[in-house]
């Protein structure tokens, strides 16, 4: 049985768990803010950016892992 | 014998397009390949020096069209750059070298989904005839990736090194001043026994840190852009038009933050290695006081 596909899947499926939940919260968390103080929206944004961004890399080793399954 | 030559050629005309993990090379100097990754970040460079004799040559008083933009770059990241240092000195040094790598990332970054993709050689290997473009980002090669962060991670610590003096900065990593205070305060205040080991345990940890900042710098780096390079060609291949086009501006978007977060973290880190631990301490104690007395 060829198991590499599942080992390709399983690595980025269960690598994005994670990162989703985490980018879900700071998302949240920024339109909270947003919704508290909507003339902070422009301060919000960007911080929200890169702590994402943060977040998503974590994903992204997962993917390079699951291409580096050969 | 020739008809079964002709008939494994026939086979072997599909033209593959894989996109691999490692730069593939597309010519030789001498024995020195030149992978595609290398010659695209030569003209990430090629491009940034004629942008900058550009607007060299144009330089005036009142800035107008391409300078009056590039201004407004460079005042932005350079309030920006004051605001992750909190000192004019420490922007002053790091600020050049946290710029150029900002430039170069995105250069490369953007090179990397121009549609000039089409360009390239046609290589023949053992499972056929396979397609190796000319462009690849350079960022989207773990060895570009490493050198940037290497080069930012060790300049930070001789940054450091400049700024702070040879035994401070040592004393971060393998803290023998924790360690003497032993001998020195143990009569007086006994709980030093528990303390100092602790202390030099955390600069354990800030060492085994310092490598997991190159791994993650250049592992964020090359990561996010050779997946979105798989990214555009798989979705390409669903279907060649149309559905790429978000995706595209959601590549120029990633190479944007990727580039900006990359040299804010080695402004940070330039900013980090450049701060005393103790007299950080003093200032956050004295902030502390002057909150409670306003």
């Amino acid at each position: 049985m060829d198991l590499i596909p599942l080992a390709k899947a399983l690595a980025i499926g269960l690598g994005a768990i994670g990162p989703g939940i985490g980018v879900g919260l700071i998302g949240a968390k920024a339109m909270e803010a947003i919704g508290r103080n909507p003339e902070a929206s422009g301060k919000v944004l960007v911080p929200m950016l890169i702590a994402s961004a943060f977040a998503e890399a974590i994903a992204i080793y997962a993917l390079v892992i699951a291409f580096s399954i050969k | 014998m020739e008809n079964l030559t002709t008939q494994n050629n026939t086979e072997n005309t599909e033209i593959i397009h894989e996109s691999t993990l490692y730069a593939e090379p597309i010519f030789y100097i001498g024995s020195f390949s030149i992978t595609n990754a290398l010659f695209t970040s030569w003209i990430a460079v090629l491009t940034i020096v004629l942008i900058v004799f550009a607007i060299r040559k144009n330089l005036k008083e009142v800035p107008k069209g391409i300078q009056n933009f590039f201004e407004i770059i460079f005042e932005g990241a350079l309030s920006l750059c004051d605001q992750v240092t909190n000192s004019r000195k420490i922007t002053e040094k790091v600020f050049p070298l946290a710029f150029a790598i900002f430039f170069f990332v995105l250069v490369n970054n953007w090179l990397g989904i121009l549609p000039l993709g089409g360009f390239g050689l046609l290589e023949k290997t053992d499972e056929g005839i396979a397609f190796v473009p000319f462009i690849r980002s350079g960022t989207a090669d773990i060895n570009t990736t490493l050198a940037l962060s290497l080069l930012s991670v060790i300049g930070a610590n001789i940054f450091g090194i400049v700024s702070i003096g040879l035994w401070k900065s040592f004393n971060k990593y393998v803290n023998l001043k924790a360690l003497g205070s032993i001998a020195i305060k143990i009569r007086k205040d006994p709980v030093v026994l528990i303390v100092a080991p602790v202390t030099f345990f955390v600069g354990v940890l800030e060492l085994i840190g310092e490598f997991a900042k190159i791994a993650s710098l250049s592992f964020r780096l090359f990561g996010n852009v050779f997946a979105g390079e798989v990214l555009l060609l798989s979705m390409s291949a669903i279907i060649a038009y149309g559905l790429p086009v978000p995706f595209l501006f959601l590549e120029i978007f990633v190479g944007v933050i990727q580039a900006f977060i990359f040299s804010i973290l080695v402004l940070v880190y330039f900013t980090i290695a450049s701060q005393d631990h103790d007299t950080h301490d003093e200032k956050e104690h004295q902030n502390i006081n002057e909150k409670i007395t306003v």
